[in-house]
């Protein structure tokens, strides 16, 4: 139904591989054995529903978890940015404890791209001592001084920042449409064996705010979206790497839509659409296509920054272009993500991750 | 013909298996003492870089508090969460069977340089230290003792002796609370913006910031020069091994040329023969430097640690960068002691008798060109001195010095005989003398050895003893206090302060503060007047009145370090305005210094307090423990001047443990080299010897004459080793220390150990000569006789 589960996990699996840096490969080394049984980790069930204000906050007995949001923006010149804010949680144990004891782990994504330049920054923290976690009602997720607070109920309204050595941001942002629950009423199935998650989305957010840059700070308006998923059980080990799109159309509905390259199985997509009113419509395998039609050079790779995606149950057919070929994250994990913008049957904007390459 | 031509050379090695083995065994001592040297080095230099490693947070700034509590975890999370990237190191002492061991515990995730992005410096957390394989890091000698810790310890060769890594969250459980916080690492890259530091903090760099591969790299330079030194040495053996080889296989090389082998194919062969065993005693020499340095390792890294506070592991392993320039040092000077060889055995009429003299005639000649040759190395070495900076010229000096020197001897060698012989009576004086004078090209080289490795002897013992015999004398002085106290804040001070002054004989407070002299960092202190400075404090120039002068406050006292760098003498004007009132010496500390009166400074930074107190005393050990009973201090913030002058001694020994081992080693390269050019002449004297036998000189009074000859040669070589060695004592304390360090020893003669050096070498070259003298006493007198039959 959606990328994301497939997307911590093809980056645990890169950073086993590649045994990037020391810190990481210990934060790995809690997702060691993925693909097996979670052993002593809570499994998602139809049976319990997703329930808010609670289910905002942490679930430190499920191994993994995100907090993911992503903004299309520009500003009073029409210059486009992307601004991406992600808080990742895995588990080394179904627990938490206070203290340095603890076995939970975080890791903050902050990323600024523009039409020119995109900007990095990370962090990574451990549990129990209050320097990175999240907290249901009032809501609130942070690492050091980076948070997505909310001011008012629920996630309806938050304040979002974050800073690295030469950038930063502050935002606000405010929901003008539903919390969407993907699949089954926010259980999500990720696979004919079974494999699931709990999956939400709120891809209805007006965002404005500062961008600071190097040169200069910017003034900018735009539109957020925000992913909630948790899980304990991610997909099998022949998936290596996925194309994952989000477009928020100028006509007001929204499309969410992956392809994931199966080593052994060939490729497999899935797709939301999502109405202006919140209402969503899932698609099964080969509904959504997505093709690269042009390539670039980044960072050492060939990665392709031009897609035809098509969704032809609702006659889509549009050219994604990446704002800025060059947004790598160049993260302990790399991968690429940044702004897009569409042309086609259905004009608008977006955002595009890509892993594996 | 290549075949039979090849097995025709070998055969002389079967014939004669000893010398098989000199050759061998010479080539093979000199690849062992540099790549033995090199060995040690290169470990050296691989802990550098790890010690740069986590334990001390390399050359990263530290947080802490400013009243020098620990912080706590929640102070730290605030500091995180307000946006400045600091990371906690948790340290503190653990025991396991008695041993203590130094716990550091790390926050890996936040570890600066953990993440790719960031481009700091600091080496790498090692893996390992969290998830399911959380363990405890140690160095494997220590993994077995900290077998009932309730930890899993794991061996880790990239941690020192006596020091454990491992996550806080670790360290904190195994040090049952008395671990705490003990200060933060600051990462170089802070995000843009973040508050400005809470007073209550300070940030500093930490204390033993001063680049250790710089301050070490006159000990490594040292070491290099030591093993460049007796692979000379060594070389000068196998030129004496190949020399003899082809001088006693002239016969072989004739007939097989005679029997129509090509020069160019004999060369080939010979060229092959040498390649061949180059490789098998270089192969043996790098296995036996191996050993060297195994054995020497640790002595090193205990000088190391106590000079420099460097820590390096202690431990061996094999690095495939010594074995390949090993065997090629091997090769090379397989290469540069047989070129002679070769050249002479290109140029070989194929029917010339080789006649030993006109050997000498021919050197008479060349001695002109050695005397040039011996002056263009000197002349080098100076303009090196004087063009280049810094080590670089202090041994490049060296080097000119050392080889012109070398150079030199056969031509002074051969006047003084020279001058015997005018001055002896009688025939067999005369004889003895000018024989002697004649055997000198063929000794020349083994000569050289000798006296390369007395001066290197002389030079070096003498540099470490000067500095020893300055180095204690410099701590009497300066540790005048019987103990020295450190307190961690204000608060304690004005707690102790009363038992202090009611113990102690007198309390005097040591108070600091950074400041900058002509742009480079320098601490400022304030003295307080007292009769122990007056009599003790180390002055190397001052005015008269220069004790009475700085208490009232009319300028300043400067180490020698800083005078040096800023060329600076009694009279002059500091950058701040203070008359230098007098120099001292200041051993071991890098940076600058000075010192103001105690009123004087008390004005100018109002708000520093001392925290470092002299205490004078007559029982300092009651005193001391009275003080750690009462006031609950940490270990460290207590010195005892007995202790602290204990341990340097304890390292000046160990330093002498290792130059020891060394003097003794190239000293019996030199002596090897003497026995084998003792052999290759023992084979050409022949047909001299044989008159002065027939004319009724028995062979065991030739074997004594011989044995008088290798010895006074000796003497002599020996005599002219003294200035030698103590030119190059002079050059390393006066030109390489001070521009290692920053500062120069006296020089101090030693006369007894020179005397020792002396007998030693004495008996070297005793032993040198006994065996060709035994062989020639009883030579069968057919041999002899054989001369006169013999066309030879």
């Amino acid at each position: 139904m959606n990328g994301r589960p497939v997307q911590i996990l093809l980056r645990v699996i890169l950073a086993l591989c590649f045994a990037v840096f020391p810190a990481v490969s210990a934060v790995a080394q809690g997702f060691a054995g993925l693909g097996a049984a979670a052993e002593g980790f809570t499994q998602p069930s139809r049976d319990i529903p997703v329930s808010f204000p609670r289910d905002h906050g942490p679930h430190p007995d499920f191994r993994i978890e995100w907090w993911y949001l992503t903004a299309n923006l520009q500003d009073a010149d029409g210059t486009k940015y992307g601004l991406q804010w992600t808080l990742f949680r895995s588990a080394m144990a179904p627990e938490e404890k206070d203290g340095w004891a603890s076995p939970q782990i975080w890791m903050g994504h902050a990323a600024v791209t523009t039409p020119t330049a995109h900007y990095v920054a990370e962090r990574l923290a451990r549990g129990g001592i209050g320097q990175a976690g999240a907290r249901a009602d009032p809501f609130s997720a942070w690492i050091d001084d980076w948070e997505m607070t909310a001011t008012g109920d629920g996630i309806d309204a938050l304040e979002l920042r974050a800073r690295g050595t030469d950038f930063g941001y502050d935002m606000t942002l405010s929901a003008t449409g539903p919390i969407v629950l993907q699949g089954d009423r926010g259980y999500s199935v990720k696979s004919t064996g079974g494999r699931a998650s709990y999956y939400y989305s709120q891809p209805f957010y007006e965002i404005s705010g500062t961008l600071r840059l190097p040169e200069r700070d910017v003034t900018v308006t735009g539109t957020a979206w925000l992913d909630r998923e948790w899980a304990s059980q991610p997909l099998g080990d022949t998936q290596i790497s996925w194309d994952w799109f989000s477009m928020v159309f100028d006509g007001g509905e929204r499309l969410m839509g992956f392809t994931l390259h199966d080593s052994e199985t060939g490729d497999f997509t899935a797709a939301t659409w999502i109405a202006s009113d919140g209402t969503p419509t899932p698609y099964p395998n080969g509904a959504f296509q997505s093709r690269p039609l042009e390539t670039a050079q980044v960072a050492g790779r060939d990665v392709p920054v031009v897609w035809q995606v098509l969704l032809p149950d609702k006659g889509i057919d549009v050219t994604v272009r990446a704002l800025n070929p060059q947004a790598w994250m160049d993260t302990s994990v790399s991968y690429w993500e940044g702004p897009v913008t569409i042309t086609g049957s259905h004009p608008g904007r977006g955002y595009l991750e890509m892993t594996g390459y | 013909m290549m075949a039979s031509g090849m097995s025709a050379l070998m055969s002389h090695w079967w014939r004669n298996p000893w010398q098989l083995l000199t050759l061998i065994a010479g080539l093979a001592l000199a690849t062992a003492l540099w790549s033995g040297v090199q060995a040690i080095n290169a470990e050296a230099r691989a802990s550098y870089a790890a010690a740069s490693d986590v334990l001390g947070g390399g050359d990263l700034a530290r947080l802490s508090r400013v009243d020098g509590r620990s912080l706590s975890t929640d102070e730290y999370t605030t500091l995180r969460r307000s946006g400045w990237l600091v990371s906690p190191v948790m340290q503190g002492i653990l025991e396991a069977q008695g041993t203590e061991f130094v716990l550091t515990g790390i926050e890996p995730l936040t570890w600066p340089g953990a993440s790719p992005g960031a481009e700091t410096g600091s080496a790498a957390v090692p893996g390992g230290l969290l998830g399911e394989e959380a363990a405890v890091l140690a160095h494997p000698d220590d993994a077995a003792l900290l077998s009932d810790i309730d930890a899993p310890v794991r061996a880790d060769t990239g941690r020192t002796r006596g020091r454990l890594l491992a996550d806080i969250a670790l360290a904190e459980r195994l040090l049952e609370g008395r671990g705490r916080i003990d200060y933060l690492i600051v990462s170089p890259d802070q995000p843009r913006g973040i508050p400005d530091l809470p007073e209550a903090y300070r940030i500093s760099v930490p204390e033993n910031t001063t680049d250790i591969s710089r301050l070490t790299r006159s000990f490594h330079l040292n070491l290099t020069a030591f093993g460049l030194l007796s692979f000379a040495v060594g070389i000068f053996i196998v030129y004496g091994a190949t020399g003899l080889a082809f001088e006693q296989r002239r016969a072989v090389f004739r007939t097989l040329r005679a029997l129509g082998l090509p020069l160019s194919r004999l060369m080939l062969l010979v060229t092959a023969e040498l390649g061949l065993f180059a490789l098998v005693a270089g192969a043996a020499g790098v296995a036996l430097g191996y050993l060297i340095a195994a054995a020497l390792l640790p002595d090193v890294a205990a000088t190391l640690r106590g000079l420099y506070g460097a820590e390096i592991t202690g431990q061996l392993t094999l690095r495939w960068s010594w074995w390949i320039s090993g065997l090629a040092m091997a090769v090379a000077g397989t290469a540069v002691a047989a070129v002679a060889a070769l050249i002479r055995l290109a140029r070989m009429p194929l029917l010339s008798f080789n006649h030993p003299r006109a050997m000498s005639l021919q050197a008479a000649g060349t001695q002109h060109i050695l005397l040039l040759v011996a002056c263009a190395f000197c002349a080098g070495g100076l303009m090196i001195s004087w063009l280049a900076d810094g080590l670089v010229a202090g041994f490049g000096l060296l080097a000119g010095l050392l080889l012109g020197a070398a150079l030199c001897l056969p031509v002074v060698l051969s006047a003084v005989l020279r001058l015997a012989e005018t001055r002896a009576g009688g025939a067999v004086a005369q004889w003895f003398w000018a024989d002697s004078r004649q055997q000198l090209p063929g000794l020349s080289m083994a000569l050289m050895a000798l006296l390369l490795a007395m001066a290197a002897n002389i030079g070096v013992s003498t540099m470490v003893s000067s500095f020893r015999l300055t180095f204690t004398g410099y701590l009497d002085q300066r540790l005048s206090s019987e103990l020295y106290l450190r307190v961690n804040s204000d608060a304690q001070v004005i707690e102790m302060m009363p038992f202090l002054v009611s113990n102690a004989d007198a309390v005097l407070p040591v108070v600091s503060a950074d400041a900058r002299e002509g742009g480079l960092p320098a601490e400022i202190f304030g003295l307080r007047d007292h009769q122990t400075y007056r009599d003790n404090w180390p002055l190397l120039e001052a005015r008269a009145d220069v004790w009475d002068q700085l208490a009232a406050g009319n300028g300043a006292l400067i180490n020698e370090q800083l005078a040096r760098r800023q060329n600076l003498v009694p009279g002059d004007t500091l950058s701040g305005g203070d008359v230098v009132l007098g120099i001292y010496s200041d051993y071991g500390n890098p940076a600058g210094q000075i010192v103001i009166s105690e009123a004087l400074f008390t004005s100018r930074y109002p708000g520093a307090t001392a925290r470092q107190f002299g205490l004078r005393t007559d029982r300092p050990d009651a005193l001391a423990a009275a003080l750690q009973e009462r006031f609950d201090l940490p270990a460290d913030a207590l010195i005892n001047q007995q202790d602290l002058k204990a341990f340097s001694l304890s390292v000046f020994d160990r330093t002498f443990s290792v130059t020891a081992a060394l003097n003794v080693l190239t000293l019996s390269v030199a002596g090897l080299a003497i026995l084998i050019s003792l052999l290759t002449l023992a084979a050409m004297r022949l047909p001299q010897l044989a008159p002065v036998w027939a004319l009724g000189m028995t062979r065991r009074q030739l074997a004594g004459l011989e044995l008088i000859r290798a010895v006074s040669l000796a003497v002599l070589t020996g005599l002219l080793a003294v200035p030698l060695g103590l030119l190059l004592a002079w050059v390393l304390l006066a030109v390489v220390n001070v521009e290692a360090f920053g500062w120069r020893l006296p020089m101090f003669l030693f006369p007894a150990d020179m005397l020792r050096l002396g007998a030693l070498t004495l008996i070297v070259a005793f032993l040198a000569a006994l065996w060709p003298a035994v062989r020639l006493a009883r030579m069968p007198p057919q041999t002899l006789l054989r001369v006169f039959s013999n066309e030879r």
